[in-house]
């Protein structure tokens, strides 16, 4: 259980975490979303009593982070890829984090083969792809058998094999009981991973929603169709409040219909329908909730180009 | 057995010694000590030896100080360790994993500094002895050796150990303190260099009377049978010295304390 309630942190006149209050539940995988500079960091980095905060306070398992005797047993977190120092080996980084409050050596193999690092556990970090650095990272995580995981980015530079792998592994601690909190600045691979949702943008809390009450309210919806005759089809299906925009890939998608309505619109003119899916557009539910909380803008793609 | 999962400043004794002897960086920096300390000792002595004192000048030869000569040399190599023991992990993101392993923070400071000073003596002391048995079999050849027998000669071995080991400390502090290798390295080699430089543009009587209370000639003086006149006694400078490592230690702590990481 993560509660934090009121936190403010301010790094000289910029506030990077904004008066922030909520709570990350056991059981489930709650993502922590946010464009770029949001203030994703900071806030975990408060949770583990790195920075101290402004005003305002953040408790882990009831407690402040700095409070417990065995932190890692506490909470075990990943705060950034590369983490380990890189002339070290992935053995010695974690059996020196393990002495520091007496886990047992045979822990740190249990942890190694647990992220599957048997291989190249005992080379230098220095020499690890970024995936390994994660996976590194997770065995940290997971050295203290602890009840609250904090990822900050898990899946930053995972291959897919890597990314189901991390969020089978999620879904598995948060069935066990766990809290799990983790970020991301993409909202579709939070919809893969996460059951509940803290979105902030300009530090400030925008959204703490179930998954699920957010995909059934994602503000529009929109059907991809394929057709035997794109054209007329676009024809019929143009209307005051529908918009039709072809793809790359020679289908369209068309936003305002439901995929009935397209289907039986479809079937009226005669044309055949080769492929009909409907989108919850999520990640254009997260456009606009932190619309005015971007921090860094390229003003359009037209701009870029001159 | 069980046993209690809790932070204990002993298991991050244990903790920081893992560390220390897990980077290649560390087995080099104090290899090339424990070489600039025997080698140069013995490169000096065959100097010596080829072209000896007049004879007029045998009596204040100082055949320990020419055996010792690498130990200045080598501080520089322990200093530097000793900064990149703590900068390494500001650069490398490590001190994250570390504080949130060991919140209280002090813990860290005080393992590391019990590691590395233990480490430090481990090595220097049999170093300094060897430099000095070896000096002394090459000063022997033109008979201006001498022996572990002689008053101070003992503790100048000894102390040339106990300076090294002080002198990684200090960088060990400053690197805890400036957080970065080039601003703690720079801060390092000016402690240690920069005062002689200063005070010797004062008048001579101001020089003189200061001379003895700046950080190496105060350190320096426990590593010498025969200490320059306008330096201290040999523990009362390098307990001087210590005071200085312990007030940037101190500095260090109450950083690390206050300041995010």
């Amino acid at each position: 259980m993560i509660e934090v309630a009121g936190l403010t942190k301010r790094y000289g006149d910029k506030l990077a975490v904004d008066d922030l209050t909520f709570t990350v539940r056991p059981g489930v995988v709650t993502g922590f979303l946010g464009p770029n500079g949001a203030g994703k960091s900071t806030t975990m980095r408060l949770l583990l009593g790195l920075d101290a905060p402004t005003r305002g306070s953040a408790t882990v398992n009831g407690r402040p982070y700095r409070e417990h005797a065995a932190p890692l047993r506490e909470v075990g977190a990943l705060l950034e890829a590369r983490s380990a120092h890189p002339g070290r080996s992935a053995y010695r980084h974690l059996l020196a984090l393990a002495q520091t409050c007496g886990i047992r050596r045979s822990r740190v193999d249990e942890v190694i083969e647990a992220v599957g690092l048997q291989q190249v556990a005992r080379k230098r970090a220095g020499g690890f792809s970024l995936g390994m650095g994660q996976r590194l990272g997770i065995a940290t995580a997971l050295l203290g058998d602890p009840r609250t995981i904090i990822l900050d980015e898990p899946l930053n530079g995972l291959d897919t094999e890597g990314i189901r792998w991390v969020r089978s592994l999620l879904r598995d601690l948060a069935a066990d009981g766990r809290t799990v909190f983790v970020s991301s600045h993409l909202m579709n691979e939070m919809a893969l991973t996460a059951q509940h949702l803290i979105v902030i943008g300009r530090g400030r809390l925008l959204a703490d929603t179930g998954m699920e009450e957010l995909m059934a309210s994602a503000a529009r919806t929109s059907v991809r169709v394929r057709s035997s005759d794109q054209d007329a089809l676009a024809a019929r299906l143009r209307a005051p409040g529908v918009e039709v925009s072809p793809d790359s890939d020679g289908a369209v998608t068309v936003s305002g219909l439901s995929t009935d309505e397209v289907g039986t619109a479809a079937a009226a003119a005669g044309i055949t329908v080769l492929e009909l899916t409907a989108q919850a557009s999520l990640e254009e539910a997260f456009m606009e909730m932190t619309r005015d909380a971007v921090e860094f803008r390229a003003p359009t793609t037209e701009g870029a180009k001159q | 057995m069980t046993r209690t999962i809790r932070v204990t400043p002993l298991r991050v004794v244990r903790s920081e010694w893992t560390k220390l002897r897990s980077l290649p960086s560390t087995a080099w920096s104090l290899a090339t000590a424990v070489a600039l300390v025997v080698g140069f000792g013995a490169l000096y002595s065959t100097l010596r030896v080829t072209r000896p004192p007049e004879p007029a000048a045998v009596a204040s030869f100082d055949p320990t100080a020419v055996s010792l000569v690498g130990v200045q040399l080598a501080a520089l190599a322990v200093g530097v360790l000793g900064v990149l023991l703590v900068t390494g992990e500001y650069a490398s993101g490590t001190i994250r994993t570390t504080l949130a392993a060991v919140p209280a923070r002090l813990p860290v400071l005080w393992g590391k500094a019990v590691a590395f000073a233990a480490t430090t003596l481990a090595l220097c002391v049999p170093a300094a002895l060897a430099a000095f048995l070896v000096g002394q079999s090459i000063l022997a050849r033109e008979r201006l050796d001498t022996t572990l027998g002689q008053p101070g000669t003992a503790r100048a071995v000894l102390g040339s150990a106990l300076y090294l080991a002080a002198v990684g400390l200090l960088g060990l502090g400053l690197g805890a303190l400036l957080r970065s290798s080039a601003g703690a390295i720079a801060a390092l080699f000016g402690l240690l260099f920069a005062p002689q430089i200063v005070v010797g543009f004062l008048p001579a009587s101001w020089s003189d009377a200061s001379y003895g209370y700046l950080p190496v000639p105060a350190g320096a003086a426990v590593t010498s049978v025969r200490p320059d006149p306008i330096t201290l006694g040999p523990w009362t400078g390098f307990g001087l010295f210590c005071l200085y490592v312990a007030v940037v230690l101190g500095l260090a702590a109450w950083q690390l304390r206050r300041r995010d990481a």
